[in-house]
């Protein structure tokens, strides 16, 4: 039965700080309550409970962006939103990664005019882009443990 | 009401408006008048004890470019004290001639539209209360939705810098703050 079963008869376990911390920043990953437009609905989807991000630890959606680790663009960007976008942005703490989600935030979508931005990579650093339109709860939970993977690698400086 | 019938009623409130019936599709009446009685006309429509338009449900323009006269300013009226529906259009040539008067003085409801029609088309309002745009970016230049307007234009987009403070003047600003509790 789990982890006790495997316990050594000393019940220490030995690790490295650098991965300490890779271990424990990718096992909370908070985002922003921050939703542009219909992709929310599937970030939503995915918070509750038929799929459940709380698997992956990243469930606390902060009101904050001062108590948050990531940012999930979650629809198309408005030229006159984008200033709005950077700012909450800035307010995060480091460390802190953004996912683009779907079409539009990755590079405008179907919306090739003079409103929207043509991809959220010219307004805040991008980590995981999460194609779609809008991509499934299944694809948004699969970008998170790309960006698990990504916090894993991150060495400490 | 018969068009004519209310054209006239206008007409006699109005003497100067140069009040011009036009076909419709969905028999709702349909009239055009001239931008310089705009004021005179809306007052007329809202308050004529047998018109009572108080309703204003919809004001918009349309480009015609690149026809002349280039745009038209549509108000669509309702009348709920004798169920009646009324199209007002007003004419507008295209350049620095596309301003008319506000009716916000009349209707306060078209104080938000108006904006709206000067943010996208670039039509003036003149003596409007509050001549700013409505939807686009305060500092936005050109008129998105005029039909000549460039619309999948290749622009950076423009962010606000973040403020930026040294770890000096952080403390400071702390340490001031702190005293200023005491």
């Amino acid at each position: 039965m789990g982890l006790e079963s495997d316990l050594p008869d000393i019940p220490v376990l030995t690790t490295n700080v650098e991965k300490m911390v890779q271990w424990a920043r990718r096992s909370s990953i908070w985002p922003v309550t921050f939703g542009l437009a219909c992709c929310a609905i599937e970030m939503m989807a995915m918070s509750c409970s038929r799929y459940d991000i709380a698997r992956f630890g990243a469930e606390v959606f902060r009101g904050s962006p001062r108590q948050s680790d990531l940012m999930i663009v979650a629809g198309r960007l408005s030229r006159k939103m984008a200033p709005a976008l950077r700012r909450i942005y800035d307010q995060m703490p480091e460390p802190k990664w953004v996912i683009s989600m779907g079409a539009c935030a990755s590079i405008g979508g179907v919306f090739d005019n003079y409103a929207l931005v043509q991809g959220v990579d010219q307004v805040v650093p991008v980590d995981v882009y999460v194609p779609g339109c809008p991509p499934r709860p299944e694809s948004l939970i699969y970008g998170i443990v790309q960006l698990q993977r990504k916090i894993d690698q991150q060495k400490l400086t | 009401m018969d068009p004519t019938a209310l054209a006239a009623l206008i007409q006699e409130a109005v003497p100067s408006a140069r009040i011009e019936l036009a076909p419709s599709i969905d028999q709702q009446i349909t009239l055009y008048s001239h931008r310089d009685d705009v004021v005179a006309v809306a007052g007329t429509l809202r308050d004529h004890p047998q018109l009572r338009f108080a309703l204003l449900v919809e004001l918009t323009a349309v480009d015609l470019w690149p026809k002349e006269p280039r745009f038209e300013v549509l108000y669509l009226l309702v009348s709920i004290e004798h169920r009646l529906r009324l199209r007002w259009k007003v004419r507008l040539a295209g350049g620095d001639d596309a301003r008319l008067s506000t009716v916000s003085s009349v209707w306060p409801a078209a104080n938000w539209l108006e904006r709206e029609v000067w943010d996208l088309f670039g039509i003036q309002f003149d003596r409007h209360p509050d001549p700013r745009r409505l939807l686009m970016p305060e500092d936005w230049e050109g008129y998105p939705l005029r039909k000549d307007y460039p619309v999948q234009i290749n622009m950076a987009a423009r962010t606000t810098e973040a403020l930026q403070v040294t770890e000096e003047e952080f403390r400071a600003s702390v340490e001031k703050d702190r005293l200023a509790r005491r």
